[in-house]
């Protein structure tokens, strides 16, 4: 090998190592990043979007502001973690009785292009009467996920159909629409329903 | 003597190459089988339950069938530090002699795609569990409400 081509190859390595580092900074430090997660979501107050909610009400976060507030994100084309969280709801709600009345209880798909207002009608009224079902337009929806520190992706399946990943954490707002805590996926109820209501007595 | 021993060999022989199939799926024991109504067909529809191996030896469930719905298959559901939840085919599971898998709300579940019926609440539905023995074993799954958290509804 001479000497040229030796250089020539250290140039190509040095090169590689470069590009290699300035690509990691691009996508762990630089503008290439994900978004920080496990951010807190922002208050009601600060969030902006239009939504319809199942009834074809046009509704956005000023919707909710004045009553405590429960927010959950999924689609009805969920045949595990929605039905479950819906129902983990329903029962909490069931168990705060009279309590739970003044809440606003909130499910956004993060599937508009299925779940239309009808769907979300249907698929709500199987659980508790207070869950409203909220719908709109792609980048409303992607508004409102930005507001909560929601995250989504649509990921295809077999048979070219596609599901949903999604947050699967239900948000907890006091009346004034400032964030409380969040109860995760599947959380018991015996930490779920205190978190509620510590979000439904919080002193305004 | 010589007779005997070898007798006995010939029974060691037969009895240790009939064991995979006394010791196999005929040990597993399918409990707490529920599912939740579907809106229309559109919908994948779960199914859950209890797969308990009774028996002395491993068993490995290898796929579900059932005329119910054309794509079934057995899904994880997983949520990870940032909360966010995911599903994935599941592939084969297996089970230690004595140990269970439970198909239930936010883990494994039975993910019936491509319903060819609604799943109306009240009825039933046979979906068939196959092992890598060759075995099945069909269950009766009742259909219980959407909002139902378990098999007691």
């Amino acid at each position: 090998m001479s000497r040229r081509t030796t250089l020539k190859y250290a140039f190509a390595g040095i090169v590689a190592i470069a590009l290699t580092l300035g690509v990691g900074w691009w996508r762990v430090d630089g503008p290439g990043a994900p978004e920080q997660t496990g951010l807190r979501p922002v208050a009601l107050s600060e969030m902006e979007f239009r939504l319809s909610d199942h009834e074809g009400n046009d509704v956005g976060p000023e919707t909710l502001i004045g009553r405590p507030t429960m927010v959950f994100f999924g689609f009805t084309y969920c045949p595990d973690v929605c039905p479950t969280t819906l129902s983990d709801i329903s029962g909490w709600l069931d168990d705060l009785g009279e309590e739970a009345e003044e809440m606003n209880v909130v499910f956004i798909t993060v599937d508009p292009a299925r779940d239309t207002v009808e769907a979300m009608a249907e698929y709500v009224s199987y659980f508790h009467p207070l869950v409203r079902g909220w719908t709109g337009l792609e980048e409303e929806i992607a508004r409102a996920a930005q507001g909560f520190r929601a995250r989504y992706e649509r990921v295809p399946t077999e048979g070219g159909d596609y599901t949903m990943n999604h947050t699967a954490s239900v948000f907890l707002f006091d009346a004034e629409g400032r964030f409380t805590t969040m109860i995760d996926y599947h959380e018991p109820g015996e930490f779920a329903v205190p978190k509620i209501r510590r979000a439904l007595n919080k002193e305004t | 003597m010589t007779v005997v021993y070898g007798l006995m060999a010939a029974l060691m022989f037969a009895s240790s190459a009939a064991m995979p199939a006394i010791a196999g799926s005929e040990d597993v024991v399918v409990e707490d089988a529920w599912a939740r109504a579907s809106i229309g067909v559109n919908r994948p529809g779960a199914a859950y339950m209890t797969i308990r191996n009774t028996g002395d030896e491993a068993v490995t469930l290898t796929g579900i069938r059932t005329d119910l719905a054309m794509m079934p298959d057995i899904h994880q559901t997983s949520t990870n530090a940032e909360g966010v939840s995911s599903m994935a085919p599941a592939g084969e599971i297996e089970i230690a002699p004595g140990e269970a898998v439970w198909l239930e709300p936010g883990g494994l579940h039975a993910m019936l795609m491509r319903l060819q019926r609604p799943m109306a609440e009240g009825e039933n539905f046979s979906m068939t569990l196959d092992f890598s023995d060759g075995g099945e074993i069909t269950v009766e799954v009742p259909i219980l409400g959407i909002a139902a958290r378990g098999p007691e509804g």
